[in-house]
This record gives C-alpha cells, sequence and structure tokens, in this order.
C-alpha cells in the first residue's frame, strides 16, 4: 500500500510501523438551498494499529461528518464524498454498497454519541449483539448469544446472561454506551470509531467509558478515532490529536506536544477553555464568537474571524497550508509564536 | 403491564358511561312527543300506550336511564316503535354486514397503505414518491359516495364484471359473499388506505432518521434487514395506532357508501330509523357504533403497549 | 393513545420529541404572514389550491350571475341531455342546466363548511385553551367530554344530530359543528402544553398578568400554527361531511341546488346520464382536494421544526 502519490499535506508519524487506515485528501461536500458547502475540506491523517487518534473540534467543524463519511454512511445526495481511503488494501470509497457494508461493524466499528437514541427501543439488546455477528461472521443464534455474555461482561455489564433479555430502556445511560462498545467489539474490528462517545454522560460515567476503551484498545490492539469537541477528554486516551477547524485540519501533533506547545491561535484557545481544578472560573479564556456557517465560509482563513492573533496580511485573503514543523507536528496558520510582534 | 391494561380499560368504560348518556339524550332532546311522531298518521290510541309503557316514558329520567342502561347491558334495547321487534334483534340481523364491509375495507386500507408508504419514504423525492403522495392525496379528498357510484358504473354496469350492489352472507356463498365486497370494500378502504398512506410514508421517514438506523447500517447489516427489523418494526408502532383509529373512522364511511351499494348493515339500518322516526333503533345502532369504536381503541392501545417495550414497564 | 410522557425513562422517543419541540417558540411568535405567504406562493400545489378557492368564492357569492340558467329552470323537452355547447355539462332528469346548478351549488358547501368550522373553532379553541392552561380536574373534565364526543363516528354523529333538530342546511352546519369541536380542542390542548411552561408564559404570570391576558397574548398565538392547519384540513371535510349529509337526504333540502342532493338524484340515471352525478361529485372532490392541499402547504410552511438537509444530517450537531 501507498501513501506517497497523494495530495495534501503528508502525516508522518513517529514510528515507521505501516498505517491501518489512511485517509487522503477526503472532501464532503453538501449542497443546499443556499449552494455547497465544503464540510470537510481535504482531510488526511493515518491510523496505525493500537494508537489512538483524537479528532478534536467545535461542533460542526466537519469531525463527525468526516467518519461517517469514511464508511458511506453520509446519505449520498445531497452530500458528495470524494478523496481516498486506505484500508486492508482497498480504497473504502470506491467500494460498491455491497462490499463496503462487509466492511461496516466487521473490520471498522462505530460507537455514536447518544447511547440514548442510538440503540433500537424495541428490540432486546441481546438481538441489537448477535444481529452484526450473525451479518458477519456467520454465526448461529445459540452461538451468538454466548458470544454476546462475553461481550457483556468484557465491557463490565454486571449479571451479562441475564441481561441479554433486557430492552435499552432498562440500562442506565453509561450502561447503555457499554452495550454499544459491546456491540462495536461484536466482530473483533481493527479500527474503533467513537463519534463523542462520552459526550451525552456524566464526568465520572465518562472517565470510566473513557477508561474501559483505552484498557480494550490495549488488550485488542485496535486502532482507535476519538472524536471529541473536548481536548480535556482527550488528554488522557489519544496519542495523537488532529483539530479540526471548519471542516479542514489546523494542526495535528503528538498528545504531548500538542499540549505543551501548540502552535495554532484556535489550538491555543481550546486549551485556554479546559477547565482546571483550583483556577477559578472566570480565568478560563474562551474563543469568542461562533464557528463559520459552512455555507458561507470567510474568504481566507476560515478562523480568521475570531483569531486573536491575526496579525499577518494574509489572513484574510489566503487559506494557510497544513505545513509540516518538525516531529510529525503539522499546523495551518500563519500565526508564527517566534515572530515579534 | 398489567396496571395499564386497568387503567386503560378503566377510562374506557368511563367514556361508554358517557356515550350511553348522549344516546340515551338522544330520545330526550327530540322536542315533542318522540312515539306520537314515530307513529305519525299510524297513531292508534292502544298501541300509543303499550310502546309508552315498554320504553317507560312515565318514569322519571334517571330511573328512565338506569333501566335502559340495565337491560342495555344485558343486550335488551328495547322495541322498535315501528314494528315492535327488539331493536338487538334488528341490529344483530344487520350485524354481519357492517363488519363484512368494515373487515374488507381495513384490508383494502393495509394493501394500499403499507406498500405504498414504505416505497414512497425509502425512495424519498423518487417518482414512486411522488405518484404516492398524489394518489394519497386524491384518495383523501375523494366523496366516498362518487367513487362508489363511479364503480358501480365502471365495473357494475359498463364493464358487467362485478355486481353492482346488495349483500350476501357468509354463510350464503363465501364466493357471492366476496364478489359483493369487493365494489364496497375498496370505496371505503381507499379513503383511509390514503390516509394510512401519508402516516406510513412520514412514520418509516422518521424511523429513517434515528439515530438506532445509523447504528444498524454501522454494524454493516444489508439494508433489507435494516429496513424490516429496525425501520419498519419502529415505525409500526404508531402505524398500529393510527390504523386502529382509521378502523373507528372508516365505519363513517361505513354509512355513507351502505346507501351506496344498497348495503343492509347497521348504517343503512340507522338512516332508516331516522327517516321513520324510530328512536329506539336509532339509539341501538349509535350505541354498537361508538361501543366498536371504543373497543377498538382500547385494543389498539394494548397492542400498543405490547409493540413497545417502554410503555410495559411504566 | 401516546406513550405516556411522565413515565418513560428521558432519552424515549417522548423525550426525543421534546428536545425538537425546544427549537419551536422561543419567545412569543409574531405572526410571519408575510414569509408564510411568500412560501405559500412558491408551492405550485397551493397556489392552485389558492385558484381553485378563489373561483368557489366567486361562485358562491356571484353565482347567480355566472351561471347560464336558474337552477331549477326546467325544460322538460331537453331532459337527459348530455353536454353540449347549449348545456356545457349537459342537463338533468327535468331538464335542467347542470352546470348552473353545481356553480350555485358553491354557495351551499361554501356556507356549510365555513360556519360549522367557525363553530367548532369558537368552541373548541377555548376548551382547548383552558384544559392545557389550568390542567388538573378542569383538563380531565374538558377532554374526558370531548373524549365521550369523538367516540361517534363523525357522519354518525351529525345523523344524530339531525335525527333531533330536522334536516336542513342550518341544522347540518350545527351538526357537523359539534362533530369537529373535539379535534380544535385536542389540537389547541396538545399545543398550550408545549409552551406553557416557556419563559416567556412563566414570566407573564410573575408578573401579575392576569389568565385572560396571558391565554390570549402568550399563549393563543403561539399555538395558532396547528390551529391554522387544522382549519384548512377541517374545512375540507366538514365540505365533505355536508355533502355526505345532503346524499343522504339530511342535508340541504330542495329547492337550494346542493352537491351531495345532485348526485344523489343523478344516482338512479346514473346508465343513462353519468353527467348528473359525476360533476357535483367532482366539484366537491376538487373543493376538498383544494382545502387540504392548502392544509399541507400551511403545515409546511409554518411547521417550525422543519430541518434544511445539513441539519438533519447532523453536520452542525
Amino acid at each position: 500500500m501507498t501513501v506517497e502519490a497523494t495530495g495534501a499535506g503528508q502525516p508522518a508519524g513517529p514510528g515507521a510501523q505501516e498505517a491501518l487506515l489512511s485517509v487522503r485528501d477526503l472532501r464532503v461536500r453538501i449542497a443546499g438551498k443556499q449552494g455547497v458547502a465544503e464540510v470537510v475540506n481535504g482531510l488526511s491523517y493515518d491510523v496505525r494499529a493500537g494508537e489512538t487518534l483524537a479528532i478534536v473540534g467545535e461542533s460542526g467543524s466537519g469531525k463527525s461528518i468526516s467518519v461517517l463519511a469514511l464508511l458511506g454512511l453520509v446519505p449520498q445526495p445531497p452530500a458528495r464524498v470524494s478523496g481516498e481511503v486506505h484500508f486492508g488494501g482497498q480504497d473504502l470509497l470506491t467500494l460498491d454498497a455491497d462490499r463496503l457494508r462487509r466492511v461496516r461493524g466487521n473490520d471498522i466499528a462505530m460507537v455514536f454519541q447518544d447511547p440514548m437514541t442510538s440503540l433500537n427501543p424495541v428490540l432486546t439488546i441481546g438481538r441489537q449483539l448477535a444481529e452484526g455477528m450473525q451479518a458477519h461472521l456467520g454465526l448461529s443464534e445459540k452461538d451468538a448469544r454466548a458470544r454476546g455474555v462475553e461481550l457483556l461482561d468484557l465491557v463490565g455489564i454486571p449479571s451479562a446472561r441475564q441481561r441479554l433479555d433486557d430492552y435499552p430502556h432498562q440500562f442506565s445511560g453509561g450502561m447503555r454506551q457499554r452495550v454499544m462498545i459491546a456491540i462495536a467489539l461484536a466482530c473483533d474490528p481493527q479500527v474503533l470509531i467513537a463519534d463523542e462517545a462520552t459526550t451525552a454522560l456524566d464526568v465520572t460515567i465518562q472517565a470510566q467509558i473513557t477508561e474501559l476503551v483505552a484498557g480494550l484498545q490495549r488488550d485488542l490492539g485496535m486502532g482507535v478515532i476519538w472524536i471529541s469537541h473536548d481536548l480535556g477528554v482527550v488528554a488522557g486516551i489519544a496519542d495523537r490529536v488532529l483539530v479540526m477547524y471548519a471542516g479542514r485540519a489546523v494542526e495535528e501533533a503528538v498528545v504531548d506536544d500538542l499540549y505543551v506547545n501548540p502552535q495554532h491561535p484556535y489550538t491555543r484557545g481550546l486549551l485556554g477553555s479546559i477547565p482546571v481544578l483550583g483556577r477559578p472560573d472566570d480565568d478560563l479564556m474562551s474563543i469568542p464568537g461562533r464557528p463559520p456557517d459552512p455555507f458561507h465560509l470567510p474568504p481566507g482563513c476560515a478562523f480568521w474571524p475570531r483569531c486573536a492573533f491575526r496579525y499577518d496580511e494574509r489572513c484574510a485573503t489566503e487559506s494557510p497550508p497544513l505545513r509540516d514543523i518538525g516531529a510529525g507536528h503539522r499546523v495551518a496558520t500563519f500565526y508564527d509564536p517566534d515572530r515579534p510582534t | 403491564m398489567a396496571g395499564y391494561v386497568v387503567r386503560r380499560t378503566l377510562q374506557a368504560v368511563l367514556v361508554l358511561f358517557g356515550v350511553s348518556v348522549i344516546v340515551f339524550a338522544l330520545v330526550h332532546l327530540v322536542p315533542g312527543d318522540p312515539i306520537r311522531l314515530a307513529l305519525g298518521t299510524r297513531f292508534d290510541p292502544q298501541t300509543y300506550e303499550a310502546l309508552r309503557e315498554r320504553a317507560g316514558l312515565d318514569q322519571p329520567l334517571v330511573v328512565q336511564y338506569f333501566d335502559w342502561i340495565g337491560s342495555a347491558l344485558v343486550g335488551d334495547l328495547g322495541v322498535s316503535f315501528r314494528s315492535g321487534e327488539p331493536v338487538t334483534l334488528l341490529i344483530l340481523e344487520r350485524l354481519g354486514a357492517t363488519l363484512s364491509l368494515a373487515l374488507g375495507a381495513i384490508i383494502v386500507a393495509l394493501v394500499i397503505a403499507v406498500p405504498l408508504g414504505l416505497v414512497s419514504a425509502v425512495k424519498r423525492r423518487s417518482p414512486a414518491d411522488y405518484f404516492a403522495t398524489v394518489v394519497s392525496q386524491a384518495g383523501i379528498s375523494i366523496p366516498e359516495f362518487w367513487m362508489g357510484i363511479l364503480l358501480i358504473l365502471l365495473f357494475g354496469l359498463y364493464l358487467d364484471i362485478l355486481p353492482p350492489g346488495g349483500y350476501v352472507p357468509f354463510g350464503e356463498g363465501p364466493g357471492d359473499w366476496l364478489l359483493h365486497l369487493l365494489l364496497p370494500a375498496v370505496t371505503v378502504g381507499v379513503v383511509s388506505g390514503s390516509i394510512l398512506t401519508r402516516f406510513v410514508r412520514s412514520s418509516v421517514l422518521e424511523a429513517l432518521g434515528q439515530d438506532y438506523t445509523r447504528t444498524a447500517r454501522a454494524k454493516g447489516l444489508r439494508e433489507g434487514l435494516v429496513l424490516r427489523r429496525h425501520v419498519v418494526r419502529n415505525a409500526l408502532v404508531p402505524v398500529v395506532t393510527v390504523t386502529g383509529v382509521q378502523l373507528a373512522y372508516l365505519l363513517s364511511g361505513v354509512v355513507v357508501v351502505e346507501v351506496v351499494f344498497s348495503w343492509n348493515g347497521l348504517g343503512l339500518l340507522a338512516l332508516q330509523a331516522v327517516e321513520s322516526r324510530d328512536y329506539p333503533v336509532l339509539q341501538g345502532a349509535v350505541l354498537l357504533f361508538a361501543f366498536f369504536f371504543l373497543l377498538i381503541n382500547l385494543l389498539v392501545d394494548l397492542l400498543y403497549a405490547y409493540l413497545d417495550p417502554r410503555i410495559s414497564y411504566s | 393513545m401516546s406513550v405516556d410522557r411522565e413515565n418513560t425513562e428521558p432519552g424515549t422517543t417522548g423525550d426525543a420529541r421534546r428536545s425538537d419541540d425546544a427549537g419551536g417558540p422561543s419567545a412569543p411568535a409574531e405572526p410571519r404572514w408575510r414569509e408564510t405567504l411568500g412560501i405559500l406562493l412558491g408551492n405550485k400545489l397551493a397556489v392552485f389550491s389558492l385558484l381553485m378557492l378563489a373561483l368557489l368564492v366567486v361562485a358562491a357569492l356571484f353565482g347567480s350571475l355566472l351561471a347560464p340558467y336558474g337552477p331549477n329552470e326546467v325544460a322538460v323537452e331537453n331532459r337527459l341531455q348530455g353536454p353540449s355547447g347549449a348545456y356545457w355539462l349537459g342537463t338533468d332528469e327535468l331538464g335542467r342546466d347542470v352546470l348552473s346548478r353545481v356553480v350555485l351549488g358553491a354557495s351551499v358547501s361554501l356556507q356549510v363548511g365555513f360556519v360549522a368550522v367557525g363553530i367548532a373553532l369558537f368552541a373548541g379553541v377555548p376548551l382547548g385553551l383552558v384544559a392545557g392552561y389550568y390542567g388538573h380536574l378542569v383538563d380531565d373534565a374538558v377532554m374526558r367530554s370531548m373524549d365521550v364526543l369523538f367516540a361517534f363516528p363523525a357522519i354518525l354523529m351529525a345523523i344524530a344530530v339531525l335525527a333531533i333538530l330536522g334536516p336542513g342546511t342550518t341544522n347540518a352546519m350545527i351538526a357537523v359543528g359539534i362533530v369537529y369541536t373535539p379535534i380544535f380542542a385536542r389540537i389547541t390542548r396538545a399545543s398550550v402544553l408545549t409552551v406553557r411552561e416557556e419563559v416567556y408564559v412563566r414570566a407573564a404570570r410573575a408578573s401579575g398578568a392576569s389568565d385572560l391576558r396571558i391565554l390570549r397574548l402568550h399563549v393563543l398565538p403561539n399555538v395558532a400554527a396547528p390551529i391554522i392547519v387544522q382549519t384548512s384540513v377541517s374545512l375540507a371535510f366538514a365540505i365533505l361531511s355536508e355533502a355526505a349529509l345532503s346524499f343522504i337526504g339530511l342535508g340541504a333540502q330542495p329547492p337550494r341546488p346542493s352537491w351531495g342532493r345532485m348526485l344523489a338524484d343523478g344516482r338512479g340515471f346514473i346508465e343513462q346520464a353519468w353527467w348528473i352525478g359525476f360533476f357535483p361529485g367532482l366539484a366537491i372532490f376538487l373543493t376538498v382536494l383544494s382545502f387540504n392541499l392548502l392544509g399541507d402547504a400551511l403545515r409546511d410552511a409554518l411547521d417550525p421544526r422543519q430541518r434544511s438537509a445539513i441539519q438533519s444530517m447532523g453536520v452542525t450537531a
């Protein structure tokens, strides 16, 4: 599998291990009444086995839709997806519907944000656990049930055997998300995508779920894409972090590097809005303004109107390219922290 | 679950009580002496006194009501002012015709609505969806009696392949029963089917947009299975409710369509009772229609509770 | 008939709906007439229905000027004639002009439709407002009585009322009005429940405004949209009900021409002269269709929960 020939910025993370999943120049355009919105704009990244890549951004940044697009879960039309998604020696975006279906839930599985609505309310969780295994692994109902019990055990649901016949509404929010994770793990996926998987949960439950996924990843060696709007949650689980703004990657770095040495003004803003124990809330630096409407992006850098460091004349006219500043740290900004103001 | 059933049943009984009061009041709201009116030119003092006594019109209203409802509960709905025959008997004679028509109509309605609504939702904004929208909108707006007449003209007279009217009891020949049933059932069924089509469509569309449907797709299930097990199964829950309500509404269409097809059922009986001012018969027919309506709604709610596991635990 | 809200856990369908509603009125809504009209005029079916209804109103108001013949002008020598240059839609069994009678029949249909729905509105909306706003016992008393009225099939209820009052146009209006009252009460109540606890209503209550004032100024304008939609749809069904009642002989009485009655009269001649029954039926069908299409278009134009494609795909979520 070669990824050399592809366009936009090459990710060059540490460790020469071959990527499990390589996304190159991914674009999602949505045709609406007000024109065409480029909600994902030239996104490229790699995920290696055993590695967690966090994709971070405010709501509306295109992070969720970018992963849904990988698996053909974005309705086309109104959307149009282009680019390359290399996985297992093939480009997922060129696969026909049925072959892509065989990748979904089997090789690449997803956990969604809201465990309240993501489980079917009228089916027992046993059925919902079993159906993926029956579809991909050809398990009998009995075998799928047996494995269902193992999976519920694995994700820490007590008295798993009895709970198999319960309906989703009989579980608490955190337990439902564990069920969702069990469903995602059912066919031993190589890549697990968690889309805001802890956002809808209480803080204590959040920590439990994050820990659960981190532990499972260690044991099973999956690649994980962890989508979140919260850099605080991401710090504990990610190996690398990719920050998205208005459909573009604006910064990508190894997790410690990003937290210690953030380059993009947007990343700095996000880091400034993480609450820290012992510091009064009003010290929180939040980013003024709101993310732009994808149908009406400002010319130049999309972040420019909200940027606290916009002293470069190109900001308003040119979109800054993603450039490598060493050690796999990529950033797309004209701002240079070392340049005197 | 048991609590829900009990609560819901009690509620229905309460409404039925209200219904019975209104039906009872029917006779007493008529200005003048209902029996004198009913007898009209056939008035003779002896019959008049007999009917008056039988109907208990001399008693205070409250006593009359409890006499009437007490008898009704054991199946005695009084006697016809017109013929002196027991109302219950008159109703039982006609019940088969109306039930046949209602059953046939709801089958026609479902056969139209479920596939049309499903295709229209799954293939949203396609020509098929557009077609279904136009057809259902027209079906909702078409007067049943007009469509009935047009169907009679086309199939009964012009093509001469179906009988233009009349009811044949099932016992006298199932084939004949079905042949006679076709046109009236289609007439009533098209309207309800059109309303249901719209409902199936919106219900399926809602289920298609739900997170659990996305989960099912993310699992890599075949689209057919996603639709069957996740979308339709959930969309069905509200559709069942509306089907029940439709079945109840359809009773309304039955009254007029019975006139068009000379279908000797309860609707025709009620109308004849209005014309001849035969109030006990009208009371009986109206009470029975309302009773069916409530019964259907009750059954539908219980079925709903069964289909949606969330209710069972409330 | 719906999932019991109080008793379902958060996150069930009922709750999802509620959070949907939160996107609805968040401040006292100004009637958006201009905007609504704009959306309506952009909808071909809505324009069609508005044109049809305009035609109908003209026929109802100026029918006697437009109709080529009098409604009861009998020309026995021309009876049962098919459509021709002299009689565009043919003549009936007495030699009366079908076109003239159809044109003049519009007034009965519209009159009964509007008055009946007016009765239903003026009875149903206040009942629903009171039931929804005060809740508890008032709610139970009002809504259970509405349930009782609702338990009769519409036509049968109207027939029963007409059996008491006697047949005729006026009584048909009353009968149909009674039949449609519970629908307005239900719809109004359901909408009131969603706005009752909104901030602006609570603020008005806290500032000591009278209940009547709150209902009139804060609640009613915010529940108007579904009521407007229901009015259009109910007009369709009221006209259909009137036609059905006239068809079975309990509505408009001769000599006044009414579509339902004409259809009933034409029934006996269906084989020799299909046009006698066909055209009045077509008139009913098109009228009802127009009100239904208008109701649909209004629903689309007024529904605050309509989402654009991009929102429903979760891009901004």
